[in-house]
């Protein structure tokens, strides 16, 4: 059902911190129409690809091209291409919900005699028209999630980047963030999304790449995955488990552990 | 009606998002001449500032709390040291001369305590979503500047009210008003965007409030704030002279006094702040994007 055209394409992609190596020479391909799951433990080096991909943070070195644009070297015209769902909430709670839609349609040259209709339509689609003049502080967690899914998507970008989209999100608002993003999938948005839930990466993606330790692991789709470790029966816990058997308990230092918490508790 | 037709669809089959806009895989990429450009970069730069108006417009209790500080200086230690006339000031009674003092003391605090805010925004991911949109770095970094100066206007509003309650000799003219908007501004862009800079170095808010605390003090008592320049010693003069406050303030007295007179010219001042803030705002520009690393 994916139309083989490339719209995303890593070569070698690494970032270092220091001697740390964050990211270890990833490549991969992502297709239009591709939900793509980058699974892995804590600390695999997921959100810092994601960084690299949306333009947050230069390559050390490795290529990456976004929608056609080379990351490095036309930041510009990538950002126009993607939408950003960071891991972190990113809703401004002291404006609502219609302030925080109106800041992004400028910011994204989204011209003025359409702004309004875009944004009716845009919380029409996510469910919260109920709940646009209220201040966001006042939103539950999956209405959080869903209004930024539409701030990123106000544009009509091509891909769509999600950062752990259900972290600290209880399973009602989990599902209604990934019915949404169902839905942008089925009409034709690429999807490209971290997550260390397996369930997530078994409901929504099409294809996976399982990071360990900065590099590249495994790649090719959770039927194909599940093969290559055992064949019938096997889950995508089986496959995350064989994959990163070693880092299961040990991943995630205190930052990321205490960043996550406080984000499931403001959520709650 | 057609919003209606897509709020029939519940399951979604065809996106209300696709379909009501044509098919662009890029949309909306500005095209145009630099002229365009540039109104594009102030426009940016005024969204930003606009996000903050909102903010004050849903909760402006803060500002209310923010008052509190100057008006303890000017009822407290401007009546007193008015009464015992320790400080030379000329022919302007003292609480003439400290109340630009205080009108400035506030831009500065207000802007400084900026990067906290910037802090605060990185660990909730809203600055990451700024930085990934298509916004120019350098109208993000004068954006929060342009909100500064929106605090820090709402603060001369209150110093002008309470110098009025306390007798100050305050110079109308509309000239000298927009005089005073201008070095608002100015210095709150200034100040904030120092705070930004170090807010991008520091990383976070522990350590942003230990150098926050050391770094206002010594700015605000070195300078011509609440005393002249000619009653400190040589090398306070010195640091003084380099302290970009003493040019607020300067600006700021020879504007909102009757008779007021600014030392060094309030050209010279205007100069000054300026290429202040161009040049922080330039290195600004530069760290912001680091603040996610």
């Amino acid at each position: 059902m994916a139309a083989k055209e490339k719209i995303l394409e890593t070569q070698l992609l690494t970032r270092r911190f220091g001697s740390f190596v964050a990211v270890n020479e990833v490549s991969f391909i992502v297709h239009r129409g591709d939900v793509f799951g980058l699974i892995g433990p804590n600390g695999a080096g997921k959100t810092t690809t994601i960084k690299m991909l949306t333009t947050l943070l230069p390559p050390t070195s490795g290529t990456a091209t976004v929608a056609g644009f080379d990351v490095a070297h036309h930041p510009a015209s990538v950002r126009r291409s993607i939408g950003y769902v960071p891991q972190l909430l990113s809703a401004d709670g002291s404006l609502t919900g219609y302030e925080n839609m109106l800041v992004f349609a400028k910011l994204y040259d989204i011209p003025a005699r359409e702004r309004a209709a875009r944004i009716h339509d845009s919380f029409e689609f996510m469910g919260l028209s109920d709940v646009r003049d209220k201040l966001v502080r006042t939103y539950s967690g999956g209405m959080i999630r869903r209004l930024e899914i539409a701030q990123a998507v106000l544009h009509n970008p091509p891909i769509l980047f999600l950062d752990e989209p259900t972290v600290g999100l209880d399973p009602v608002a989990r599902q209604s963030v990934w019915k949404q993003i169902k839905l942008l999938a089925r009409n034709g948005t690429t999807i490209i999304l971290t997550t260390h839930y397996m369930e997530e990466a078994e409901s929504l993606c099409t294809r996976i790449v399982i990071m360990h330790k900065g590099k590249m692991v495994a790649n090719g789709s959770p039927g194909e995955l599940k093969k290559s470790v055992g064949g019938n029966g096997s889950t995508l816990d089986d496959v995350f488990a064989f994959y990163s058997k070693d880092t299961l308990e040990s991943g995630g230092g205190y930052r990321e552990t205490s960043r996550v918490r406080r984000t499931a508790r403001r959520l709650s | 009606m057609k919003h209606q037709e897509y709020a029939a669809q519940p399951d979604g089959s065809v996106s209300p998002l696709r379909r009501s806009f044509s098919e662009a895989s890029i949309p909306f990429m500005p095209v145009g001449s630099t002229l365009y450009m540039v109104r594009q970069f102030f426009y940016k730069t005024f969204v930003i500032a606009e996000l903050e108006v909102r903010k004050l417009r849903h909760d402006p209790t803060e500002l209310l709390t923010r008052a509190l500080q100057p008006a303890l200086w000017m009822l407290i230690f401007g009546e007193v040291f008015s009464r015992i006339r320790a400080i030379p000031t000329g022919d302007v009674g003292y609480l003439d001369f400290m109340a630009p003092g205080i009108l400035a003391q506030s831009v500065l605090f207000v802007a400084i305590f900026y990067g906290i805010a910037i802090i605060w925004e990185r660990d909730l991911g809203i600055i990451h979503k700024f930085l990934v949109s298509p916004t120019p770095r350098m109208a993000l970094v004068l954006g929060k500047a342009l909100s500064a100066g929106v605090r820090g206007l709402s603060q001369a509003v209150i110093i002008y009210g309470l110098s009025l309650i306390l007798g100050v000799h305050i110079n109308w003219n509309p000239v000298a008003l927009l005089g005073i908007l201008l070095f608002v501004f100015l210095g709150s862009a200034l100040f904030s965007t120092f705070s930004l800079i170090i807010a991008c170095i520091v990383k976070t808010r522990e350590r942003f409030m230990g150098i926050g605390q050391v770094m206002t003090m010594p700015l605000f008592f070195a300078s011509n704030a609440i005393y002249p320049i000619a009653i400190m010693p040589a090398w306070l003069k010195a640091i003084a002279h380099i302290n970009p406050l003493t040019y607020e303030v300067d600006a700021l007295r020879g504007l909102m006094l009757l008779g007021g007179t600014s030392v060094f010219g309030i050209g010279f001042d205007f100069v000054v702040l300026m290429a202040g803030t161009i040049l922080l705002a330039s290195i600004g520009a530069a760290l912001y994007p680091k603040v996610v690393a």
